[in-house]
């Protein structure tokens, strides 16, 4: 089983959402949680410990001027405007290579090999017997998180049940993330700008044609601006966390408020067998 | 000579666009015939990279002199790397009056 937690927008608590989700579970079952959120990971900040490192890299073009003859093809085939040639040499723009491969098979003198580029990392951390947390990190300054995303991801093949903390909004590096999972859980807010991010977010999931439920975070219980628009979407709300004192308090302190309040653990298990009927009790 | 000036339209008398990679016409004037020829910026609406790939079309028209608003990073590179001479468009001012206005030396040269 595969799920997703997304939001349409950044602040919503989606990854707070997730570290306490994937904690709770892994009472009583392996977990591994994937941080997807490449610019800006943060889950390993609840799970401090000991963490290993691998490296992500990229193919880039390198070019051989003794056999080019700068006859511009290579820059006519990148779509992406990664290649300039120029009269007497060639430019390659590296943050906007794309990493096809397309213009070493183009070059008629066989002038491009392909070297590798360290764009980022991935941090595979071993919580407890149960839970592992798998973060993709990007380097600072590099345009492309889709290949960490995809590391991220295949560094989590194989187990059953994985929660991936997806980067807020709806761009790229959510659609990379949400494909090929089996259920998303769209974090949101009662307040009209969570209304209008979770719109687009269900969109886009709708989209992609995988099921999906709402969870509304710091609900302050006036929630039916919210309510209204799920039952039209035909989006269950599957869990509402109030606006809370305590919650606020140990959040602010870096905890997982399910550690400290074990009768949460309870209504994160309980979410995770709704989420399994719903997509047909395969767990 | 060969002159690029980035244009909002496609004739001479077509106002200069400010920006250079989304420029939507790039106009060639030719100082030996003073004649001007107009290309639609295919990469005008592209998704990315279009400083560099409008930079190709300028060197594969052999333009060695630039008037436009602004440059981005890549583009400048790319500029750069041709050789080009880049120089300031007077904002509001037509195709015509930029070349003019660089003729006279009245162009602050940016690149
Ligand atoms: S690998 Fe692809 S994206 Fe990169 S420079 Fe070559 S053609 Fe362009
Ligand atoms: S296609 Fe090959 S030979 Fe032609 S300009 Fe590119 S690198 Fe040089």
């Amino acid at each position: 089983m595969k799920i997703v937690v997304a939001s349409g927008k950044g602040g919503t608590g989606k990854s707070t959402f997730s570290a306490n989700f994937a904690w709770s579970i892994s009472r009583s079952r392996d977990v591994v949680l994937v941080d997807c959120d490449v610019e800006e990971p943060n889950l390993h900040l609840f799970f401090p410990g000991d963490t290993s490192e691998s490296e992500v890299t990229v193919l880039n073009p390198a070019f051989d001027m003794e056999r080019c003859d700068l006859c511009g093809k290579c820059g006519d085939f990148c779509r992406y405007g990664a290649i300039a040639v120029l009269p007497k040499q060639i430019l390659f723009f590296k943050d906007l290579c794309h990493a096809c491969g397309g213009c070493r098979i183009i070059c008629p003198n066989e002038a491009i090999s392909e070297t590798e580029r360290v764009i980022g990392k991935v941090w595979d951390a071993p919580v407890d017997e149960h839970l592992r947390l798998i973060s993709g990190v990007l380097n600072e300054g590099e345009p492309n998180g889709i290949p960490v995303i995809k590391a991220a991801k295949e560094a989590a093949e194989g187990n059953d049940l994985v929660i991936y903390d997806s980067s807020p909004g709806t761009a790229c590096p959510v659609i990379e993330t949400i494909e090929g999972s089996d259920y998303v859980v769209l974090v949101t807010e009662s307040t009209p700008f969570g209304l209008h991010d979770l719109r687009l977010a269900a969109e886009v999931v709708r989209k992609l044609g995988i099921p999906a439920g709402v969870v509304i975070n710091r609900s302050d219980g006036e929630d039916d601006e919210t309510e209204a628009f799920c039952r039209k979407a035909g989006l269950p709300i599957q869990m509402k966390i109030p606006f809370d004192r305590e919650i606020a308090r140990l959040q602010s302190r870096g905890d997982l408020f399910s550690v400290a309040m074990p009768e949460w653990q309870d209504e994160f298990v309980n979410l995770l067998d709704d989420i399994c009927t719903r997509t047909g009790g395969a767990q | 000579m060969k002159m690029c000036i980035t244009a909002k339209g496609d004739t001479p008398d077509a106002q200069v666009e400010e920006r250079f990679g989304r420029a939507p016409f790039f106009l060639f004037h030719d100082s030996e015939q003073d004649t001007y020829t107009a290309e639609t910026n295919a990469f005008a609406d592209a998704a990315g990279g279009v400083g560099p790939r409008s930079a190709q079309v300028l060197i594969d028209h052999g333009a060695t002199v630039l008037v436009t608003g602004q440059l981005g990073g890549n583009a400048r590179r790319a500029i750069e790397g041709a050789g080009i001479e880049v120089y300031q468009a007077t904002a509001g001012s037509t195709v015509r009056e930029a070349v003019a206005a660089y003729r006279e030396n009245q162009l602050n040269r940016i690149l």
